[in-house]
């Protein structure tokens, strides 16, 4: 596992950056809103964006995190966790 | 009933002009309906006519009288209207409460939240009797399409069997869809009445709506009726519980069901209130469904698996319909089958793989004990599937095939049959099923004369179906000529290819065709290039199935851009995003440039040229070209 710190800020970004490779055009809906539901995301784009946001941040996801990135506070909590040392 | 001034006068309106017309009968599907009809009944008769049938069985059949009608036995089930007359909703719904079945749970719809509602088998007669109502009340006349976009809520299970009781055409769409395939749509089939949800009515609807001059009414499910709509909740409690089903008979026109081709916008596949038995028979034959069983087929009613198996033939059996609102996730759909305590679960390859990669583990953490018997549609199933669901559920999963244009499942693994891993399984009883030996077009060989030949065992061919299933397409909406071509000799060619072993399990080869399976789902390359080429920078678009772990296939575009642009990964992503908002579900994952398009002689992409590239074929002998398993 990485060491080095992922602050909000940055899981925040990588997050965003993850959902425009899927959907370029995403209006980021807000922190509590599910990503899925609000940005149409099928399974497929969903599995998608969790391959962006593995590579993009380092972070390994596997298929039991998936419930951990609904919505974009609870991606950033999520981020934030895996990354502490 | 109603006393909403809206309705009546659509109804004032539309009793004047009907009068006008003097017509009986009427609606684009029931004209269209009857030339199909009159298709169908001539294709009846080629293999009669054939001079000189090339095979063996075609000979045979030339030869012999008669034989029995293979689904007497089906049609018998069937209760029939009182009086006379054949409906799915009375077959579905009424049925089992005349027979005093009315206390049975019909239909358990589980939200995202795990909240759920239930009907039992008189309560859908009631809400089904209200829909019919409701109809009525909009001045929905027989033969008149009611379109949906809902999803899989109740009101979709409502909204199908209502406008079967009206005798008018269902035809769903999958709430994915993006504005271009939903105006294409609801354009072809000339939709009356459209009853969608409200979130997607606000953000795909409301702005087409000038541009649907057919859609007379937009029934608002979930939400409050803005201008020019209706609020479903509202109307469906002004409605009756009582209704007398319309008397329609087995060839009236039931649903409407949109599928995709090579080329072309998308086809509307004309299906008929007979088909319901070949949906009954099927449901014990393929899914051993039988009465009181909890059932579960994940397909969406967008796509014809989530009507004729979602909603027709369990029901039909009698059995109890679990459906869930959500979308996919691995702990979300092992604790629906764990607490609905389901027994028959059909699926598709896509899911399958995807609660495979989550491992065995996983499942083994739920109560999957009820569980007797899994299905899967959509393309063709792996072995290695077969045998991990053996693993993980102590069951194989069980493969079979049909398309939107067969109404019905042909070929399965079905019962009393031992499941061979990787193939189809064989033709159900009273399909009769063949290989066809192709022609350099890679489709099916046919004479000048309409003969075709059928390959000897173990050979890769079309796969082709005799007509005249009870489930069998009726027509193309307004289309009759590509209608007329899916048929030669008296058979019915799928466009699948296929080889059948010495004990006739068939096992797929490939698409003969450039049509892309995609989780389940069949995506015509034509409408993606299409909505591709609206973008200024886009000159030209070739569209392929890419092979995928997961999705079977992904669409993948290959564009020739206009001079003045330049090829980059901004372009790449805005091109991405603008099939999105135009297509939605049909959108492209991926887009590649390419300035060099390969082309026919007569100037088409050649599709097939750029999947080979794509696979790193050989690229000499395109006729040979087949999708990998």
């Amino acid at each position: 596992m990485t060491t080095h710190h992922l602050d909000d800020a940055a899981a925040r970004a990588a997050v965003t950056e993850a959902v425009r490779r899927v959907v370029p055009d995403a209006v980021m809906p807000a922190d509590d809103v599910p990503l899925r539901r609000d940005l149409e995301l099928d399974s497929l784009d969903f599995l998608a964006f969790v391959e962006h946001l593995a590579r993009i941040t380092g972070v390994p996801i596997a298929e039991a995190d998936y419930p951990a990135l609904a919505t974009m506070s609870s991606c950033v909590a999520f981020l934030g966790a895996r990354h502490e040392p | 009933m109603s006393q909403d001034p809206r309705i009546e006068r659509a109804r004032v309106e539309r009793e004047a002009r009907d009068a006008a017309a003097h017509r009986g009968a009427r609606g684009p599907v029931g004209d269209a309906a009857q030339a199909a009809m009159a298709t169908y009944l001539a294709g009846e008769q080629y293999h009669d006519r054939d001079p000189q049938p090339a095979s063996d069985v075609l000979r045979r059949s030339r030869q012999a009288p008669a034989p029995p009608d293979p689904w007497a036995a089906a049609r018998a089930d069937l209760a029939g209207l009182p009086g006379g007359g054949l409906n799915i909703a009375h077959e579905a719904v009424d049925r089992h409460v005349d027979e005093g079945r009315g206390n049975d749970v019909a239909l358990r719809c589980v939200a995202e939240d795990g909240t759920s509602r239930t009907l039992t088998y008189d309560g859908l007669r009631q809400e089904t009797n209200r829909f019919a109502n409701v109809l009525g009340a909009l001045g929905v006349r027989r033969g008149d399409v009611v379109a949906t976009m809902l999803g899989r809520r109740t009101e979709q299970y409502v909204a199908a069997l209502g406008t079967w009781k009206a005798g008018a055409v269902f035809a769903p769409l999958f709430s994915s869809f993006g504005p271009a395939p939903t105006r294409d749509r609801l354009l072809l089939g000339r939709a009356r009445v459209l009853v969608v949800d409200a979130t997607i009515h606000a953000r795909r609807i409301e702005p087409l709506r000038s541009s649907l001059p057919d859609l007379e009414h937009v029934v608002v499910v979930g939400g409050e009726a803005g201008p020019g709509t209706h609020a479903y909740d509202a109307l469906i409690h002004q409605a009756s519980t009582q209704y007398e089903t319309a008397r329609t008979r087995p060839e009236d026109v039931a649903s409407l069901h949109f599928t995709s081709g090579t080329t072309g916008k998308p086809k509307g596949a004309v299906h008929v209130h007979g088909a319901v038995a070949a949906h009954r028979a099927t449901a014990a034959r393929a899914l051993d469904l039988r009465p009181g069983d909890v059932f579960w087929c994940t397909a969406d009613p967008g796509w014809v698996t989530g009507t004729s198996y979602g909603i027709i033939a369990p029901l039909t059996v009698g059995a109890t319909v679990v459906a869930y609102e959500g979308e996919f996730d691995a702990r979300a759909w092992y604790a629906l089958l764990e607490r609905e305590r389901v027994q028959v679960w059909y699926t598709a390859p896509t899911a399958l793989r995807m609660l495979m990669r989550q491992g065995t583990e996983l499942a083994r953490e739920f109560d999957l004990s009820a569980l007797r018997w899994i299905a899967s549609v959509g393309e063709a199933l792996n072995p290695e599937i077969v045998a991990w669901g053996t693993e993980a559920y102590g069951l194989p999963v069980r493969d079979n095939w049909w398309q939107t244009e067969t109404g019905a499942i042909m070929i399965c693994n079905q019962r009393d049959l031992p499941v061979r891993p990787g193939s189809m399984g064989r033709p159900v009883p009273g399909v009769e099923a063949g290989i066809l030996v192709r022609g350099e077009d890679g489709r099916a060989r046919v004479g000048p004369d309409g003969a075709v030949t059928l390959a000897a065992a173990d050979e890769a061919g079309e796969l082709a179906l005799r007509a005249g299933w009870p489930s069998m397409f009726r027509g193309y909406l307004g289309d009759d000529d590509r209608y007329r071509a899916c048929f030669a000799g008296g058979w019915y060619l799928t466009g699948d290819l296929a080889r059948m072993d010495r004990d006739r399990y068939v096992w797929f080869v490939g698409r003969a065709d450039d049509v892309i399976k995609s989780a389940g789902h069949l995506i015509g390359p034509f409408e993606v290039e299409t909505a591709l080429m609206e973008h200024p920078a886009v000159v030209e678009a070739g569209v392929i199935g890419k092979p995928d772990p997961v999705a079977g296939e992904v669409v993948k575009a290959f564009v020739t851009l206009r001079p003045g642009y330049d090829e980059s990964e901004d372009l790449a992503l805005e091109l991405i995003a603008f099939g999105r908002r135009r297509l939605g579900a049909l959108a492209p994952r991926e887009v590649a440039f390419d300035q060099h398009l390969p082309h026919t002689s007569s100037g088409k992409v050649m599709r097939r040229l750029l999947k080979a590239r794509e696979l790193g074929l050989p690229t000499g002998d395109l006729s040979t070209l087949e999708a990998p398993r």
